[in-house]
């Protein structure tokens, strides 16, 4: 394999890995700030213990986001290096911002959570979670803004002395409208991950009937709730979403939609199958349904909407000979399982607040509580096919229409130290995801501390841990 | 030769390349201290809840103390683009080394105590020693090699490999740091904790004084010799090393006097002291080509547009003074030394609290 592959595969490892806890530390924030505000508002000592316990699987997931975050920011200079130069005076602004604005802020807050209950007034301590969660809401905003960017480019020149793109107006770039919508996306997005989550340990509890379970039904209403607005909302901004890269990405849109040929009142694929290849010219097989891609891409009924084959012409008389088709398969099938899964969670939601109308039902049905403990997986997989999808749907280029992936790989490292940190970073989050992965289902069943047992030690220790000396 | 700079200080590339110093010292004077923590509670700490206490001290600041690296890079990045893609991709299995260090403390420190079994504690505090100790040496190395400089082409391309980056020179700043750190970490303890810990710190402390402020002494040297054999003795104002070179020597001799407090203060400032003295040497190049200092990158050749270097600086100046000041506030609100007998107490805070007594 060359470099460039390897490369590629480093960047899809590490931040597929990294997206992996980035989301539920983002929701999994701002339901810990709202359980804390209902114990400080009603003075409910079962709020706390909710609000502790969710505190602790935040931190277990909180670590591995932070420390796999350091990596994101260093590889754009380590494998990529061509690409650091040509927009790193536009790409790397939003990255320090980041760090300025939204890192020190979250990490400094969560450690005065952390350690400051006894010596917190609890108004300032309760102060501390929520300016966690808006650091961590903030962080998405700006690294958000420089995805945007190489997805849609906007306040930029290219300077034809260092021919580098350079940025002409910071307010164009972080209001991008690729941006508000990705934006709005992602962080709907992060609220159903995080809501299935504590949808699924509540529910486990529930099964279980632990001790604790009394203290999981309202909880588990209240992520039902969260669950059905949080994929609404995703859906519904993503749909804006997908209009708007109709006209920013055409390309993208139509691998989306296996779409070959440009089509007025174009028709909505059910499901496509085509030829073994990557980058095929028509669909062997189609079941589709008349004119909803119109309906869907542009609010109309005889719509225009451009095909592959006729996008790949354009494309050529514009960028010169080459091909400018993402992998049609990985494109299709991508996209059509971030939205499945998207529709499944809100029917799960749905259903689950269907049972929830009668008392006792929610808490009786096994079979429900059973599919709602798997259904943390949901929001999990549909994030990662998500980035899989807007970033595979992008290529050949890594900037949309100016700079292209083959072009932006660092000249100077070679094959075998890309594999060897490829192997390393691997080998290292692959053992990681397993003590994380125990650590989290040990917490979630162990279940919130006893009442009279809070101890000032704190979010961070197990209800199983030695009473004294340990915080 | 001597680099001339044409351009005089009174410009944006000066002001970041200045700002970015500044980040560089903030994160080794803070972090400087975790890596020693982490070196060092093995050592000092006999049972397990001792070691917890040790680790404890910085517990609520190490990663507030690392996103000082993040910002580095980051201020790097948006500032000098090309700075950042050369050092970064030259730089390649040793910032790889670095990271993998990085993110196995930072795990180690957060889930040591997510289980009560002494095993698995034991095993990550043996973690946190050694992943500390990596990055303390290999921060040294990198940023003895950004002086000395390595192989760069007309093209601003790097042409070594990894042995050009493990020179005499670098391999004894790395030394230097990896003693400093431990050092200024030694004192820290011995700041933050109370009774038979304290005590203990102390005399480590005590121990790694001259060998740290010897190898100080000895790296500033050698870096004086190059700048002179280079004839590129550029700004380094003679104050600055020489108190670089006292400063650990001076904390020495205040803990032996009992004074703490100074002790760290120096050794503080030391840190910043030996990075501000590499910086200086540094200016207004960012990375020296071993090759032919014409190749030298500089902060005028690696710099963003004009109009990035403005806004950043806006950003700067309104957010920084905040951070600092919450910063620094956290560090007064856990200002409380901790004794190795600390018991998390059932929580009266709760029940001291005017919300919790009411129930």
């Amino acid at each position: 394999m060359s470099a460039l592959d390897l490369a590629r595969w480093q960047f899809a490892v590490t931040t597929l890995y990294h997206f992996l806890f980035v989301p539920v530390t983002i929701g999994l924030a701002w339901f810990v700030a709202g359980f804390q505000t209902a114990w400080y508002r009603t003075r409910d000592e079962r709020w706390l213990r909710v609000a502790r316990f969710f505190g602790k699987l935040f931190l277990i997931n909180f670590a591995l986001g932070v420390v796999t975050g350091i990596v994101q920011e260093f590889q754009f200079g380590m494998n990529w290096s061509a690409y650091s130069r040509y927009v790193g005076d536009i790409f790397g602004a939003p990255l320090a911002m980041e760090a300025l604005a939204a890192f020190f802020l979250e990490s400094t807050f969560l450690g005065l959570w952390i350690f400051g209950w006894d010596r917190l007034k609890p108004k300032a301590h309760l102060a501390t979670i929520w300016l966690v969660a808006v650091g961590t809401t903030a962080s998405a905003y700006f690294i958000l803004a420089a995805n945007s960017w190489m997805q849609h480019p906007v306040g930029y020149r290219l300077n034809p002395v260092t021919h580098r793109a350079e940025m002409t107006s910071i307010a164009q770039v972080l209001t991008n409208s690729t941006l508000i919508r990705a934006f709005g996306h992602t962080i709907a997005a992060a609220g159903l991950t995080a809501s299935m989550l504590v949808l699924a340990v509540a529910a486990w509890h529930l099964r279980a009937r632990s001790p604790q379970a009394g203290l999981f039904e309202p909880v588990a209403r209240i992520a039902l709730w969260a669950t059905l607005a949080t994929a609404v909302f995703t859906i519904l901004i993503g749909h804006t979403q997908a209009q708007l890269m109709t006209k920013q990405q055409p390309m993208k849109m139509a691998g989306a939609e296996a779409l070959y040929t440009t089509q007025n009142g174009a028709n909505f694929s059910l499901f496509d199958i085509g030829p073994w290849q990557k980058y095929p010219s028509k669909s062997l097989v189609s079941i589709h349904l008349p004119h909803l891609l119109s309906v869907l891409a542009d609010n109309s009924w005889n719509g225009r909407v451009e095909g592959i084959n006729d996008l790949q012409a354009q494309a050529v008389q514009r960028y010169g000979p080459g091909n400018y088709r993402p992998i049609v398969g990985v494109d299709y099938w991508t996209f059509r399982i971030m939205t499945g899964l998207g529709f499944l969670a809100a029917l799960l939601a749905a259903g689950g607040l269907l049972l929830a109308r009668r008392p006792g039902r929610l808490a009786g049905s096994a079979r429900f509580l059973r599919l709602a403990v798997w259904g943390a997986a949901i929001p999990l997989a549909a994030n990662l096919a998500g980035w899989l999808f807007t970033e595979m749907g992008r290529q050949p280029w890594v900037v949309q229409g100016l700079l292209l992936t083959k072009d932006a790989v660092s000249p100077t490292v070679g094959p075998w130290s890309v594999g060897l940190t490829l192997a390393g970073f691997t080998l290292l989050y692959g053992v990681l995801a397993v003590v994380e992965g125990l650590l989290m289902v040990r917490a979630a069943k162990a279940g919130p501390e006893q009442p009279g047992s809070l101890t000032a030690a704190g979010a961070d220790t197990l209800p199983d841990a030695l009473p004294v000396l340990s915080y | 030769m001597l680099l001339a700079n044409t351009h005089g200080y009174w410009n944006l590339q000066s002001f970041w390349f200045l700002l970015i110093a500044i980040l560089w010292i903030g994160y080794f004077v803070l972090e400087g201290f975790d890596f020693g923590v982490g070196i060092l509670q093995r050592l000092l700490g006999r049972s397990e809840a001792e070691r917890g206490t040790l680790i404890k001290t910085i517990g609520p600041v190490w990663d507030g103390n690392e996103v000082w690296l993040l910002t580095a890079g980051g201020a790097t990045f948006a500032a000098f683009p090309t700075w950042y893609a050369t050092t970064f991709s030259a730089f390649y299995l040793a910032l790889f080394l670095v990271l993998l260090g990085l993110i196995v403390r930072g795990v180690a420190i957060e889930y040591r105590n997510k289980r009560t079994d002494p095993a698995w504690r034991a095993r990550w505090d043996w973690v946190l020693a050694v992943s500390s100790a990596l990055p303390a040496l290999l921060w040294g190395v990198a940023f003895s090699d950004f002086v000395k400089g390595v192989p760069i082409d007309a093209h601003g391309t790097f042409t070594g490999n990894l042995l050009d980056l493990l020179g005499p020179y670098a391999l004894f700043g790395g030394l230097t740091t990896l003693a400093l750190f431990t050092f200024h970490g030694a004192l820290f303890l011995s700041l933050r904790t109370t009774g038979e810990l304290e005590q203990r710190a102390r005399r480590v402390a005590l121990r790694l004084a001259y060998p740290a402020a010897l190898l100080v002494l000895g790296f500033l040297w050698w870096t004086y010799a190059n700048a002179r054999s280079m004839h590129d003795k550029g700004l380094v104002p003679g104050i600055v090393p020489l108190a670089a070179m006292a400063l650990p020597f001076a904390a020495g001799i205040f803990a032996r006097a009992g004074r703490t407090g100074w002790a760290f203060f120096a050794t503080a400032l030391s840190i910043a002291l030996v990075t501000a003295t590499l910086f200086l040497n540094l200016y207004p190049r960012v990375l020296v080509s071993s090759t032919s200092n014409d190749n030298s990158l500089t902060i005028f050749t690696t710099s963003s547009s004009h109009y990035t270097l403005t806004v950043m600086s806006i950003v700067a100046l309104v957010l920084t003074p905040v951070v600092l000041a919450y910063q620094a506030w956290t560090y007064w609100v856990f200002r409380a030394r901790l004794g190795g007998e600390e018991v998390g107490t059932p929580l009266e805070a709760l029940a001291r609290s005017p919300l919790g007594s009411e129930h």
